[in-house]
C-alpha cells in the first residue's frame, strides 16, 4: 500500500477506499464553490479539463443538462459512450449521477462543494452496487495505469 | 489470512474443474479477449460465457474491465497488487483532472475579477 500513500503525499488529490463498495477523492481549489461548480457544470467548460492529455483519449461529444433529472453523454469515439442521469443537483454545492454504460455494475457518483473562506474542498464519492462491481472497475484504472506507462515509453522514444 | 487463502484454492479448483474454463485461461494466457470473442471461440451463447468468466472472475483467476459496451478479459494476478495499483492509477488520473480544472477555474476567476472592475 505504499505507493499509494506516498502518492498522497506528494498530491494534492486524496483518494481513499471506504468500505468495500466506496472510493472517495478529495481536493481543494482556490475558488468559491460557485466557479468550481461552474467549471463542471457547464459542458464548454467540462471538457476542458475531463480528459487530460496523459489519458490518450479524445472526448468527441459532450452533452449535459446539470439539473435533477437531467442526462449526459460523453462520447470517445466508436462504441466508447459514457452516460447517465443527474439524480440531484443543487447549484453551487452538490451533483449526484448515475453511471449506465457498465449496466446494473454502475456507481453512483456524489460531488460536493464545501466553501470555506473563499476556497472550496471538493469532495467525490464513488458508490458501487457490490464489492465485486467495485473490484471490476479496478481493471479499468489499471488499464489506464498501463496507457501512461505506454505513454512514457513513447515520449522516452520521441525524446 | 490462511482461511482466506483456502477458500481462495477452493474457489480456483472449482473453477478449473470445467474443461470450457481451462480452455478459456488458455486463450487468455495468450492474449486479453472480449467475451464476444471467447462465446464465439467455444461456440457459446454470451450468457454461457458470461457464467464462466464470472466463475473465473470470483476464483482470481481472471480480472475483467468494461470500455463502453465491451468487457475484456485476462488473466488475473495478485488481487492485493492490483487493489494498490488501482487506487495509485485512480489518483493520479483525478490529480490530472484537477489541475485541468484549476486553470479552468482559474480563467474564470480572472474573467470574474475583470467584469468587476469594468462595473
Amino acid at each position: 500500500m505504499s505507493a499509494a500513500d506516498d502518492g498522497t503525499a506528494t498530491s494534492r488529490t486524496t483518494v481513499e477506499r471506504k468500505g468495500d463498495r466506496e472510493i472517495v477523492v478529495t481536493r481543494w481549489f482556490d475558488a468559491p464553490a460557485r466557479l468550481v461548480f461552474e467549471a463542471w457544470s457547464n459542458p464548454e467548460l467540462f471538457r476542458q479539463w475531463w480528459v487530460p492529455r496523459s489519458m490518450g483519449m479524445t472526448l468527441y461529444d459532450c452533452e449535459m443538462d446539470v439539473r435533477t433529472g437531467g442526462t449526459y453523454r460523453l462520447n470517445f469515439g466508436e462504441g466508447m459512450d459514457f452516460y447517465g442521469r443527474y439524480v440531484e443537483v443543487v447549484p453551487g454545492s452538490r451533483i449526484v449521477w448515475t453511471n449506465e454504460e457498465g449496466g446494473d455494475d454502475g456507481a453512483l457518483t456524489t460531488v460536493t462543494f464545501e466553501e470555506t473562506d473563499g476556497r472550496t474542498l471538493l469532495v467525490m464519492t464513488e458508490r458501487y452496487p457490490s464489492a465485486e462491481a467495485l473490484e471490476a472497475e479496478g481493471g479499468a484504472a489499471d488499464a489506464t495505469h498501463e496507457t501512461f506507462s505506454q505513454l512514457e515509453e513513447l515520449l522516452g522514444t520521441l525524446a | 489470512m490462511v482461511q482466506y487463502a483456502t477458500a481462495d484454492l477452493d474457489a480456483s479448483f472449482a473453477a478449473l474443474a470445467d474443461r470450457t474454463r481451462r480452455g478459456v485461461l488458455e486463450q487468455l494466457g495468450r492474449s486479453e479477449r472480449s467475451i464476444t470473442d471467447l462465446a464465439e471461440h467455444f461456440q457459446m451463447t454470451l450468457t454461457g460465457m458470461r457464467k464462466h468468466v464470472g466463475v473465473l472472475e470470483s476464483a482470481g483467476l481472471v480480472v475483467t474491465r468494461k470500455v463502453g459496451r465491451v468487457r475484456t478479459c485476462r488473466i488475473g494476478s495478485e488481487r492485493l497488487d492490483e487493489v494498490a495499483a488501482w487506487i495509485d492509477a485512480y489518483r493520479q488520473l483525478w490529480d490530472e483532472r484537477f489541475d485541468e480544472l484549476d486553470r479552468v477555474i482559474d480563467v474564470l476567476k480572472k474573467k470574474e475579477q475583470v467584469d468587476e472592475r469594468s462595473r
